[in-house]
């Protein structure tokens, strides 16, 4: 029988099939931080069981992370109470764990490939939603519950229906200033934040070929955003490269084994999907989001729709534009900026920094902008001084913070004020997702840049 | 964990007819810092139920004492956003058993399995019923009945058959989780990950 890609990885992941129920899905991988799992470990514990498979668990310290002053005690109690209950349950079970201060602390997926833990055809669960990101190497990877957590770390496994498939094609190329950021925005735009719901998606077309693995992961990072339970992308010599010689990966004769077995991660010609879409390259601007979910995204240089234009519930979409305090038919170039993050899983690597780098090079940071600068791991702020970004930075007057999650999700002090408009580069715009009140458009690292250095929503294609 | 077992559940209901209620309306991101699984019904829908000082807002239906029940009614791709349980422990721990939507998203949907919480997915025709006979008498009551998969309007008698996989009706029937059933294949697991390399 003809399969996809997530068919063969899918399938050869089932333990068991149940009828007219879910599968017993092996996990290869599990990445473990500080909020989804101290309850799960708890689970552990009242039943009087260990970790399966503390070799296959990996743990770090990132949600809840301040991103200045890592080397002194975390102040808020609550937060630091979450974090030593992770130090203290991967101590028991024998789980490695990444904390604040280690070297290798970072976004849990952004360490996940920086470290060879995500690997082509593995199926790798976290209880973070964005895992959908490690589907770039050809990896199934999605987002879980507590008690799922606790599913894997007491049996490594979960019990799943198996989604339908959609592939999504992107033909052609990419014009100037266009990101995969933009990408990733622009199909979300299209099916809306419920347009792949029940779905698992293959990345396919000249775009994502072309695409960089760090590309890659910021596309498939965001497939959760338009409803999906992840998106991947067949491995091919670039995913290779990439992993060659990280420490997690196969070495020698393993390695061999394991190559025979990537090479057989492809799509079959002929094999069916539930659904298909083709976009082109050519059609993709720079994207910006005016509401309150990341499927309200246009082209920079566009006006605001209409409820009508959208098809959209006449209600919720008032909602969410009052929420913005903008109006049908605005422009969104030259609206205010007051706050830029660049950072997050979706967009806090290097080629994120240098994008970034690339317009503010020799300009300056706008006054009333505040920007916060996050790398997604210490291996990212190491090359950021490494190649002499931080330069750069400086010499327009930004700094740079310690890697977490940060503003992404506003868990530690990173917030954004109540009323504030912020540029951001991570995956959500939810109301007060970035703090009470804080109000989120979310764009790639180019825009970012192009709003922190002219204070104001300003199309990069005019800085670059 | 266990959680009490599901059957039919007769109760007034709470409407919140908005579209694309995300996981972090349902429980922001800074309540997520417990260790133990307690008190997030406090926090349920935090900033649209209470002012920035603490005061609760008026016009938010959960401050609104002519709403109560034990069932959610809320608007279509409903719990989109993380797949933080804590959402659906926020649901559950205010007193929710059921949620009625035309539409959830995944992960919330699986979490609410996995907690007690039933999902209930009818036609977008049927909801507005709903959300109508509930704005029409706030003491109107609807009957959710997991034994025949049937949710009906009472003052009405509309009602309309639901989805829910065998395996996941048993769970919720019985008040068995996940973990029972995969521990009791312990050893067909190992013989898997023995042969699956790392
Ligand atoms: S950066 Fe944001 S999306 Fe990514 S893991 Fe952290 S909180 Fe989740």
């Amino acid at each position: 029988m003809k399969k996809t890609l997530f068919d063969k990885v899918w399938d050869s992941h089932v333990v068991k099939s149940i009828e007219n129920g879910p599968d017993v899905l092996f996990i290869d991988r599990h990445m473990v931080h500080e909020v989804t799992s101290p309850v799960a470990f708890l689970g552990l514990n009242n039943r009087g069981i260990k970790v399966k498979y503390p070799e296959r668990t990996f743990a770090t310290a990132d949600h809840n992370t301040p991103t200045i002053n890592q080397h002194l005690p975390v102040e808020d109690p609550l937060s630091a109470n979450q974090l030593a209950a992770l130090e203290a349950n991967a101590k028991e079970h024998g789980v490695s764990y990444w904390g604040l201060g280690h070297e290798k602390n970072g976004v849990v997926h952004v360490v996940g490939p920086e470290y060879g833990i995500t690997q082509p055809g593995a199926t790798i669960v976290c209880g973070d939603s964005h895992t959908s990101t490690h589907g770039a190497f050809g990896a199934i990877a999605f987002g879980i519950g507590t008690s799922e957590v606790e599913m894997v770390l007491s049996t490594q496994c979960i019990m799943q229906p198996k989604p339908k498939k959609m592939r999504i094609k992107v033909e052609g190329t990419l014009n100037k200033g266009v990101t995969p950021k933009d990408v990733g925005l622009y199909i979300i735009s299209k099916l809306t934040t419920s347009g792949a719901t029940g779905y698992f998606i293959e990345y396919a077309g000249q775009v994502f070929e072309d695409m960089t693995m760090e590309g890659r992961m910021t596309v498939c990072n965001l497939s959760i955003e338009m409803g999906a339970r992840g998106g991947m992308i067949a491995p091919d010599q670039k995913t290779f490269e990439y992993i060659s010689g990280r420490e997690f990966t196969p070495k020698g004769a393993d390695l061999e084994k394991a190559q025979a077995y990537w090479d057989t991660l492809y799509t079959d010609e002929g094999a069916e999907f539930d659904r298909e879409i083709t976009f082109q390259g050519s059609d993709i601007e720079p994207m910006i989001t005016f509401g309150t979910n990341p499927g309200l995204g246009m082209g920079i240089s566009n006006s605001i729709p209409t409820a009508a234009d959208l098809d959209a519930a006449e209600a919720s979409y008032k909602k969410s534009l009052d929420y913005m305090e903008y109006h049908e038919g605005e422009a969104m170039l030259g609206k205010k900026v007051d706050y830029v993050f660049i950072g997050s899983c979706t967009n806090g690597r290097i080629e994120d920094f240098r994008a970034f780098a690339s317009v503010v090079k020799g300009r300056k940071k706008a006054d009333h902008i505040t920007a916060w600068l996050v790398p997604g791991s210490h291996q990212v702020e190491a090359a950021i001084k490494e190649e002499g970004l931080l330069d750069i930075f400086n010499e327009a007057g930004f700094e740079l913070r310690e890697p977490g999650c940060s503003a992404c999700l506003a868990m530690n002090d990173d917030k954004i004020p109540a009323g504030k408009y912020a540029v951001s580069t991570s995956n959500r715009n939810f109301e007060g997702r970035q703090g009470p009140g804080s109000r989120t458009m979310l764009a790639s690292p180019l825009v970012a840049a192009a709003a922190a250095v002219t204070g104001v929503v300003t199309d990069p294609r005019e800085l670059i | 964990m266990a959680y009490d077992k599901f059957t039919v559940l007769e109760s007034t209901a709470v409407p919140l007819p908005i579209e694309n209620v995300d996981t972090d309306q349902i429980i922001p991101a800074r309540f997520l810092k417990a260790t133990e699984r307690k008190g997030f019904g406090d926090n349920l829908f935090r900033d649209w139920r209470y002012n920035s000082d603490d005061s609760p807002k008026k016009e938010f239906v959960l401050n609104n004492p002519t709403y109560s029940g034990k069932i959610l009614v809320g608007g279509k791709n409903f719990g989109s956003g993380s797949s933080r349980e804590h959402a659906a422990w926020a649901v559950y721990d205010y007193g929710f058993r059921c949620v009625v939507s035309s539409f959830f998203a995944d992960i919330f949907k699986n979490n609410c399995l996995n907690i007690g919480v039933l999902p209930v997915q009818v036609s977008p025709e049927f909801l507005d019923e709903i959300f109508k006979a509930i704005e029409a008498d706030p003491n109107a009551t609807l009957t959710v009945d997991l034994p025949n998969q049937k949710i009906s309007l009472n003052t009405t008698g509309t009602s309309e058959s639901f989805e829910i996989n065998d395996y996941k009706k048993g769970n919720m029937l019985n008040g068995f989780d996940d973990i029972d059933y995969l521990m009791n294949m312990g050893e067909t697991i190992s013989e898997f990950a023995e042969n699956t390399p790392l």
